[in-house]
């Protein structure tokens, strides 16, 4: 008899050592999440996936999965605050989805599709942040960093690199690149590392391939982010 | 500077968890970091040039740009500013010639701002070069300028500049007795040192940190886990503001804290200690290191303490301006020397802490309760205090109070008595326990000292009729999003956007739907954020919105809706470059 917890009611499996998400992803329930990725270790910073664990708020994608848990997930209450956190990152950043390239294929964009986000509701900050083209291959907008570190965790952990690392401080956090010059062309990134595809937004872009896919024809634009979510990483959680 | 670099780096066994130190010495000499040491300090530590750059961007106190010979920082605590920081920083920076915020053209001195410097009761405080001052006042202003501007070496100060008080004014059970150096340790082992943590369960001594989780519960999860690496680690990065009491324990009572810290490390078996020191408390740090040595010449620390086999040392390491890590993973990563960014939980530090090893994280206080403990037994604390809250708890009291100072009292000892016996008059109300704690009116001056009432770290800040609430409030809620690590979204975004809303319905441009708004922002920020800085970020606005709901309603304009912004003062630039001022040059705000 496999262990099991219960998400909204339901009965779901899990084994040891599987995070609530992990055990959410194998079942086929969605859990909002933009920096959570199967094949990293779970950093638990945008707390999209906050659940409520016997009545206690908890990440799911860090917080293991435990005999007894009656987690809450699709409740209002947390859709609420799902939206208001979403809210925060497109205030926070320059996020102007109609001239970005990754439209239709950004992960923040299909989030607030998905939790019906309307407007931005808090006031924007419009920060001063550069771009930073002198690469090759990729630009960086450093306008629509969520600082997720999936760039810096892929770069550590699946191109045996070291090229991204979030700097600063509170709202003053940026993303810094591991040169001398601190320009990504001085770094040793290629256009083909994990690092520079895995961006939930439209921050890091290979270059010469704007456009490729016609909007219209983009993951998001005919599926919502939960299914897409469910076939692709159900899969990447068995590895 | 290279070889500096290099004996510094030596000095540190190349150890990468001693990047802190490493940076405090480079920044020292140099009064910044510069990017030849960022190289040099990454190939002799074999680690990553962005985890400097993350470290020296994440610590106030670390620079990428050059400051001055002498970076002076005026403390910016609300205690400060009722001592009338403000006409003091202003009437510095014109006698400096410098503004605040900046490095004066011939690079001698810089002029900021910080956060609290733990000397609320013997402010207006600052630092300089780390060092603090206290009891600033124009005169002293004037001498500093001088010294400055004749670029005295500091050691060639006045001492008096620097002298910092210990005000105690009302010892209670821990701070009048006094214990012979060892004899906690010899009870312990005398008594045995299982029967010594039944002791310490029956004294129901619990954490003098704020969150107050049972003291004996978490040595015992600790001695329990598997392994032989454990560590103690003892917090003493007071930055919570208005509290001052590990400031006064360490300069007077180290020996007992460290006597404290020894006990928990023969009891759960650890060869390592730590004293995290808040980098303000830089004028501790000789001290405490002879004090340190003394205990090792004693036979307190080493090898074979006592000769009972156990062999335990403590290391001094400071901070860098963070209050963040004062939450013990964060402390823990600044300790291993990285930002002092919170981990996910669990694992908890006592399975899985420093370097990944069970540790221990206690405050200052606890780790003194405990030796006392040891030394007279668990009743003698237990039969002090309420049910729930065993012993006495030492308050850092100050504000409008004639005599600020360090009082201990026994759990459940009433507000109002504690006023008397401060000097208090004619009282608004108290924030208990810090930004991060409580603000009361004085309708509730019954309450109690506990953590079953009023729980606190210790900071008891009193503020009198003249004093206007949405000002500490705005005092408090800037701190936070300047403290906030940034890790998580709701405390990241939401301290900053919290910050903006405030100040503009503190500035008259509120209107109706603002006050809704704030609550509902506090609301999320509290449930959502990541750790208990973002958690208690917003417990300024909502205890005091709880109380005084008038009052931020009298702000508000009457009118529906307003944006954030101002729409006329925006269009200053255009109107300056037009060399335009008449009415058609203005915009209303909303349509009247």
């Amino acid at each position: 008899m496999s262990k099991t917890i219960t998400i909204d009611g339901n009965t779901i499996p899990f084994e040891d050592g599987q995070t609530i998400m992990e055990a959410a992803t194998a079942a086929g329930v969605y859990i909002p999440h933009l920096c959570h990725h199967p094949e990293f270790t779970p950093h638990g910073s945008c707390k999209l996936c906050t659940v409520k664990v016997n009545g206690r708020i908890c990440s799911a994608c860090t917080f293991p999965a435990m005999e007894g848990q009656d987690v809450l997930n699709n409740t209002k209450e947390l859709t609420d605050d799902r939206q208001l956190i979403t809210q925060m990152l497109f205030v926070e950043g320059n996020h102007l989805c109609p001239g970005c390239e990754k439209t239709g294929n950004c992960q923040l964009q299909a989030v607030a599709y998905h939790l019906n986000m309307l407007d931005n509701h808090f006031p924007h900050f419009y920060p001063n942040r550069e771009m930073d083209a002198s690469h090759e291959d990729v630009l960086i907008d450093h306008n629509r960093c969520i600082f997720c570190t999936l760039c810096v965790r892929a770069s550590q952990q699946k191109d045996g690199k070291d090229v991204f690392a979030i700097s600063g401080r509170g709202i003053n956090k940026h993303l810094i690149f591991n040169s001398q010059s601190g320009l990504l062309k001085d770094t040793d990134l290629d256009a083909t590392d994990q690092a520079a595809q895995i961006c939930p937004t439209g921050a890091i872009l290979i270059k010469r391939t704007g456009y490729q896919v016609p909007i219209g024809e983009r993951i998001y634009d005919h599926k919502q982010i939960d299914q897409v979510s469910l076939e692709t990483e159900h899969h990447q959680h068995d590895k | 500077m290279k070889q500096f670099i290099q004996d510094l780096a030596e000095t540190n066994r190349y150890q990468a968890t001693h990047l802190l130190h490493i940076l405090r010495g480079v920044q020292s000499r140099f009064h910044y970091i510069p990017e030849q040491a960022i190289e040099q300090i990454a190939e002799l530590l074999k680690i990553s040039r962005t985890q400097i750059i993350g470290v020296i961007e994440f610590y106030s106190f670390f620079h990428l740009k050059p400051r001055g010979q002498y970076e002076l920082l005026i403390s910016d605590s609300i205690t400060d500013h009722m001592l009338g920081k403000q006409s003091l920083i202003n009437y510095l920076s014109e006698k400096l010639t410098v503004a605040v915020g900046e490095v004066r053209q011939d690079g001698v001195v810089s002029l900021d701002n910080t956060s609290c410097t733990g000397m609320c009761d013997q402010g207006p405080a600052g630092l300089v070069n780390g060092y603090a001052l206290t009891r600033l006042d124009r005169t002293r202003i004037d001498q500093i300028t001088d010294l400055i501007n004749q670029q005295k070496p500091l050691d060639q100060w006045p001492g008096e500049l620097f002298q910092v008080e210990d005000n105690i004014i009302e010892p209670g059970l821990l701070l009048s007795q006094s214990i012979n150096q060892g004899s906690a340790l010899q009870s312990a082992f005398k008594r045995g040192l299982k029967e010594t943590l039944i002791e310490l369960d029956k004294s129901g001594l619990r954490g003098r940190g704020g969150a107050g989780f049972k003291t004996a519960t978490k040595w015992k999860f600790c001695s329990e886990e598997q392994g032989n690496q454990r560590y103690v680690i003892c917090n003493a990065d007071e930055g919570e503001p208005g509290t001052f009491k590990d400031r006064v324990l360490l300069n007077s009572y180290a020996h007992r804290v460290f006597e404290g810290m020894t006990l928990c490390a023969a009891i759960i078996g650890a060869q390592q200690g730590f004293l995290y020191l808040r980098g303000e408390y830089l004028h501790l740090y000789d001290k405490l290191q002879s004090v340190l040595d003394e205990r090792r010449q004693a036979g307190f620390l080493g090898n074979n303490i006592l000769k009972e086999g156990l062999n335990f040392d403590i290391e001094i390491c400071l901070g860098a301006g963070a209050y963040i890590c004062g939450e013990e993973s964060a402390l823990i990563e600044s300790l291993e020397g990285k930002m002092g960014i919170p981990r996910n939980r669990p694992p908890y530090p006592v399975t899985q802490g420093y370097l990944g090893k069970p540790t221990v994280v206690n405050n200052v206080e606890t780790f003194i309760a405990a030796a006392s403990i040891a030394v007279k037994g668990g009743d003698w604390f237990a039969n002090v205090g309420t049910e729930k809250s065993k012993g006495t708890k030492i308050l850092s009291i100050c504000g409008d109070c004639s005599r600020p100072g360090i009082y201990e009292y026994p759990f459940g000892t009433s507000i109002q008595s504690v006023l008397n016996d401060c000097g208090a008059r004619d009282v608004l109300g108290i924030q208990i326990g810090g930004p991060s704690g409580t603000f009361i009116s004085n309708k509730e001056f019954d309450r109690k000292l506990a953590f079953e009432d009023l729980a606190t770290g210790g900071s008891f800040i009193v503020f009198n009729n003249s004093r206007n609430i949405l000002d500490i409030v705005n005092n408090f809620t800037h701190f936070f999003a300047h403290e906030s690590c940034g890790f998580c979204t709701p405390c990241r975004v939401g301290t900053a956007l919290l910050k903006k809303q405030l100040d503009k319905i503190v500035e008259g441009h509120g209107s109706a739907g603002d006050v809704v708004a704030l609550e509902e922002l506090c609301q999320l920020i509290k449930t959502q954020s990541h750790c208990g800085l973002g958690q208690t970020a917003a417990n300024p606005v909502l205890t005091t919105l709880e109380r005084y709901p008038e009052l931020y309603q009298s702000q508000l304009k009457n009118i529906s809706y307003e944006p954030g912004f101002d729409l006329d003062g925006a269009l200053e630039t255009a109107r300056r470059l037009a060399k335009r001022n008449d009415a058609g040059a203005h915009l209303a705000q909303v349509e009247e």
